[in-house]
């Protein structure tokens, strides 16, 4: 009997223990959420997503510019990237067997664990040096080498739990292979590849580095894809740093709507991927 | 032998080293089934995937010697295998309806995943094929549903109308009641019988009992190799090989 006490202590003591490791990974989430919350929703105002930054030393001014910028560039490199990232998966899973396919399953790897300034330094190279001027153009194609490897791998992944027997049912049905990849393959497994987009783009819609020498920043719209452009994320970082109050104002309310994006990206992500999809 | 639709000429399979199918040559009749049996690994299933070219997509299957369809030799340079896939169907061991597709869709999805349909005539097709395989009563007030919700024979049935809706000539069905209980194969086998008519049908099955009831000539495949075929009566009443006759009667196997 002695013992049977003994195992409910420890058992006890392990839960707890398992609760409290819960806990201590839960409190840094939940006090950045709170306090940003608090800091932020004080200074949220219409105003912060219809006017752009007044000039300095005049109060009030909203982030619009950066929040249109922040769509745009997410928008061109989704235009840029997903195409790459989500056909390449279909590659690799589908026709890909050898050399060629681990090469760029590892390239793929080795992209995603590259800093995200690095990034922005190679689109700087590419797109900046040449066209002589920082860009929406430049800032989307950083955003968008952050979304191939993503969207790639997680894409691919989801295309593998499709079944074989739906590949086989379709090619007995007369389909070329190419059009059983993407209409029956990449359809069954719709939701878990948008999914992986969803978080590609939570993921980029929050990336200051690569934009601070690509996309540049703005403190006025934007007219042309070759011209410097806005963004929520590089807006909070400026004003931040800058010494007056109601900037500071301002980066809490840009860090909120930043933060409340995101959260809505990854529950959206969450929501579609709990879904089942094959019985 | 006459009206031979599809005729193996000295077919080998080969899997890099594996030997599958060894020098097989068999010939099957226009509207007739016949069936394929052997114990697991005899080589039956990859004999039939050969008749439609599914080995084609794995890259260490090999097939040698001739496949005639209609006269023509199926591995022929010439020849494009997804046009022979739609003259040939497959109906699969488990049911396997495309899941993001309604019933309606999936009876279709042979034109559909082609871009070959056309509006006014698909509704023709999806009852005629739905018909032929008697589903057409119990779905036809639910085609818009997911055909994952329909039971197990229910879904090959299915599989079967959307083998039957691009019109083959020749379906392949590789063991399509070993999912199934006893009256949905039952039903199954009622409609092989009915499709022989219009279908010339090749079946691969464990079941012996089920060769004998549905089939119309019977070969017995032990290893890779053609050990015996002929008139089903006779394969199962008087069997010319020792080993025939031992699988039949439930020696081994």
């Amino acid at each position: 009997m002695q013992n049977l006490y003994l195992r409910h202590f420890k058992s006890y003591a392990a839960t707890a223990f398992m609760l409290l490791a819960t806990l201590i990974v839960l409190t840094p989430l939940c006090l950045i959420f709170v306090h940003i919350l608090k800091m932020g929703f004080s200074s949220l105002s219409v105003d912060f997503f219809t006017q752009i930054p007044k000039p300095t030393g005049e109060s009030g001014g909203g982030m619009a510019n950066g929040l249109f910028g922040s769509a745009l560039l997410i928008l061109l490199a989704s235009f840029l990237g997903l195409p790459i990232g989500v056909l390449g998966a279909v590659y690799l899973t589908e026709f890909g067997g050898g050399r060629l396919a681990t090469a760029i399953r590892f390239s793929a790897d080795v992209l995603a664990g590259i800093p995200s300034i690095i990034t922005g330094m190679v689109a700087y190279t590419l797109l900046v040096l040449p066209m002589k001027g920082f860009s929406t153009l430049a800032g989307a194609v950083a955003l968008s080498l952050i979304m191939i490897p993503i969207v790639l791998r997680t894409t691919e992944e989801q295309l593998k739990m499709v079944p074989g027997t739906l590949r086989e049912a379709s090619l007995a049905l007369g389909v070329p292979l190419w059009r059983t990849s993407l209409k029956v393959i990449l359809k069954s497994a719709g939701k878990g590849v948008v999914t992986g987009i969803l978080l590609a783009i939570a993921r980029v819609a929050g990336e200051t580095a690569p934009l601070l020498f690509t996309a540049l920043g703005n403190q006025f719209w934007s007219r042309k894809l070759t011209e410097p452009i806005a963004a929520l994320p590089l807006q909070i970082f400026s004003f931040a740093i800058a010494p007056y109050e109601d900037w500071h104002k301002l980066a809490w309310a840009g860090a909120l709507v930043l933060v409340v994006i995101m959260f809505g990206l990854n529950l959206g992500a969450r929501l579609l991927g709990r879904q089942k999809k094959y019985s | 032998m006459n009206n031979a639709k599809v005729t193996l000429e000295n077919m080998n399979v080969h899997f890099g080293t594996n030997h599958a199918v060894k020098s097989v040559s068999l010939a099957f009749v226009e509207n007739t089934v016949t069936a394929i049996i052997g114990p697991s690994g005899c080589g039956k299933s990859t004999l039939l995937r050969s008749i439609n070219r599914m080995h084609d997509l794995v890259p260490s299957a090999k097939v040698t010697g001739k496949i005639m369809f209609d006269g023509s030799d199926l591995y022929d340079r010439s020849v494009d295998p997804v046009a022979i896939r739609r003259k040939i169907g497959m109906v699969f061991q488990k049911p396997n309806p495309f899941p993001a597709m309604n019933i309606y869709d999936n009876v279709v999805a042979g034109y559909k995943l082609n871009n070959r349909m056309k509006r006014s005539d698909s509704d023709e097709i999806v009852e005629t094929s739905l018909k032929r395989v008697a589903l057409w009563d119990e779905v036809k007030d639910r085609l818009r549903t997911s055909a994952m919700d329909l039971s197990g024979g229910q879904q090959q049935r299915l599989c079967i109308a959307r083998t039957i809706a691009v019109q083959p000539e020749v379906i392949l069905m590789d063991e399509p009641c070993s999912a199934l209980d006893p009256i949905a194969t039952l039903k199954i086998e009622e409609l092989v019988e009915e499709l022989k008519e219009r279908y010339t049908i090749i079946i691969v099955t464990h079941n012996m009992q089920q060769a004998a009831r549905v089939s119309d000539s019977t070969a017995f495949m032990y290893m890779g190799e053609m050990i015996e075929s002929g008139p089903t009566k006779k394969i199962f009443t008087t069997p010319e090989n020792k080993q025939t006759e031992d699988y039949i009667t439930g020696r081994f196997g």
